[in-house]
């Protein structure tokens, strides 16, 4: 089979413009569940830190549930499944607008948020005992040895996690055209549909995912690297 | 709650095993082949190229490096759809998508599994191919010998946990329309209509008990080696913090 390759033929006019939109709903997809999910594992390593023995126990259930179910399965879930919890006049409500949307925001984010509180915790976990001790053995109050002492070293510990885990996060904003949202993935399958060009269309979304996770694991390490040389100040 | 037994009651074969014998094997039995045989087939390539990234030819180190960067940096979904498109092309006819997925989830594997394996070789400490080297092995035999069995050893708790990855993303397969437990879910919500949440529910926890049940099974063999370490005195495992597993 002969294959003229043809790049600019799935780069311009309306195939340009969906591809274009379909990378702004992937980043604001990213985006949205990655600030979800951030500000619910720091919710969830307060939790933690407070010692209650129930609620520890119901934080680690909500880690369990969601790093052993796959990411797909919790998107159709929360898609298919919960508006139909929800009492018969929200349904309707929620029918007027695009759900799918709203629904993988918040399934790629609470499942994200379990990865994120576990990198949090493990990465505070990893400092001595002896720290906290002797910051206040120093006369800092609780607050002060968080911010000054453990804190900045437990952002570091944590930092190589957190930046895969993001990584993963935005390759996992993928899985949202299961259930209909019209992100990068979706819309090169529309392009493919439309123009029969399969290895343009992929090459093209391919290269932008590519450059996108190789652009934030570079930051990372840029990131790893200020706090390395902060500290050592 | 009730609703949940009577769906189970009511479809658990096609939960369980999918069509078969009147159609394709699928369920949660398609599942679990799909899963072990794409790591069974995934692992020598995996070996392959961690032995390539580690080896002292700068050419084959940087293939390998690329490979690897390539296919952690682009969604499974992305591999999904080169495979479906690409490998038809290649061989000259139509593969089924249990097919599609293998092959997809041994490439996408090959690529993690490469990282965990030169994790176990790089956590040895330098000494072990220094030794072996002066007491006359060749690169070789010091690899084979030497530098594999430990690596390989250390690197069991790891495997087992990307066992557990590669059970999840075979969900994926979903989309290609592969028969697994995904889609017997799918098929028995379309059946029912009015229950998806209580059908979704019951998905996730078949997945739940399986990849739990894993995921303690890795805990006990990483505590028993590293107990078996301790005796002789060994390295601590290097877990490798820039690999992100899980999907």
């Amino acid at each position: 089979m002969k294959h003229d390759f043809d790049l600019a033929a799935v780069l311009q006019g309306e195939y340009a413009e969906l591809i274009v939109k379909g990378i702004e709903t992937t980043l604001q997809l990213a985006l949205f569940a990655w600030l979800l999910a951030m500000a619910l594992a720091l919710l969830l390593v307060t939790v933690r830190l407070t010692g209650n023995k129930l609620a520890d126990r119901l934080v680690a259930g909500y880690v369990s549930y969601h790093r052993n179910v796959p990411t797909l399965v919790q998107l159709m879930l929360w898609y298919f499944g919960v508006p139909t919890l929800l009492s018969e006049s929200t349904q309707l409500w929620l029918a007027n607008y695009s759900t799918e949307y709203l629904f993988s925001v918040i399934a790629l984010g609470l499942c994200q948020a379990a990865y994120f509180c576990e990198d949090i915790r493990s990465g505070l976990r990893a400092i001595p005992a002896g720290q906290t001790e002797a910051s206040r053995a120093l006369g800092l109050g609780y607050v002060r040895s968080m911010c000054y002492v453990i804190l900045p070293q437990g952002v570091r510990n944590c930092l190589p996690s957190l930046i895969n885990h993001t990584v993963l996060l935005f390759k996992n904003t993928s899985l949202a055209m299961a259930i209909g949202v019209v992100e990068l993935t979706y819309a090169t399958r529309e392009v493919e549909n439309y123009t029969f060009r399969t290895f343009e269309s992929y090459l093209v979304a391919t290269v932008f995912y590519l450059v996108f996770s190789l652009l934030l694991m570079g930051l990372g390490a840029l990131l790893a690297r200020r706090f390395n040389k902060a500290l050592a100040r | 709650m009730f609703d949940l037994f009577s769906i189970v009651q009511n479809n658990w074969t096609l939960f369980l095993i999918g069509q078969y014998p009147h159609g394709p094997l699928g369920g949660l039995a398609s599942t679990l082949i799909l899963a072990a045989l794409a790591l069974l087939l995934a692992f020598p390539f995996g070996l392959l190229l961690a032995l390539a990234r580690v080896s002292p030819w700068k050419g084959l180190r940087w293939t390998a490096t690329v490979w690897v960067y390539v296919l952690r940096g682009i969604p499974l979904l992305m591999v999904i759809f080169w495979t479906y498109f690409l490998v038809p092309l290649l061989i000259g006819h139509n593969i089924t998508g249990f097919v599609t997925m293998l092959c997809t989830l041994v490439i996408y594997q090959s690529a993690y599994l490469c990282e965990i394996i030169r994790g176990g070789i790089q956590a040895l400490p330098a000494g072990q191919y220094e030794a072996s080297r002066a007491l006359g092995l060749g690169y070789l035999r010091t690899t084979i010998w030497v530098i594999l069995p430990q690596a390989l050893y250390n690197a069991l708790p790891s495997l087992i946990s990307q066992f557990i990855s590669i059970i999840k993303e075979t969900s994926l397969g979903y989309v290609i329309n592969v028969q697994e437990v995904t889609f017997a879910a799918n098929q028995v919500n379309n059946q029912l209509l009015t229950k998806p949440f209580q059908v979704f529910f019951i998905l996730a926890i078949i997945y739940y008990l399986l990849c739990f049940g894993l995921t303690h099974l890795a805990g006990w063999v990483e505590r028993r080696i590293a107990r078996k370490r301790l005796g002789n005195g060994g390295p601590a495992v290097a877990a490798d913090p820039l690999l992100a597993i899980d999907n």
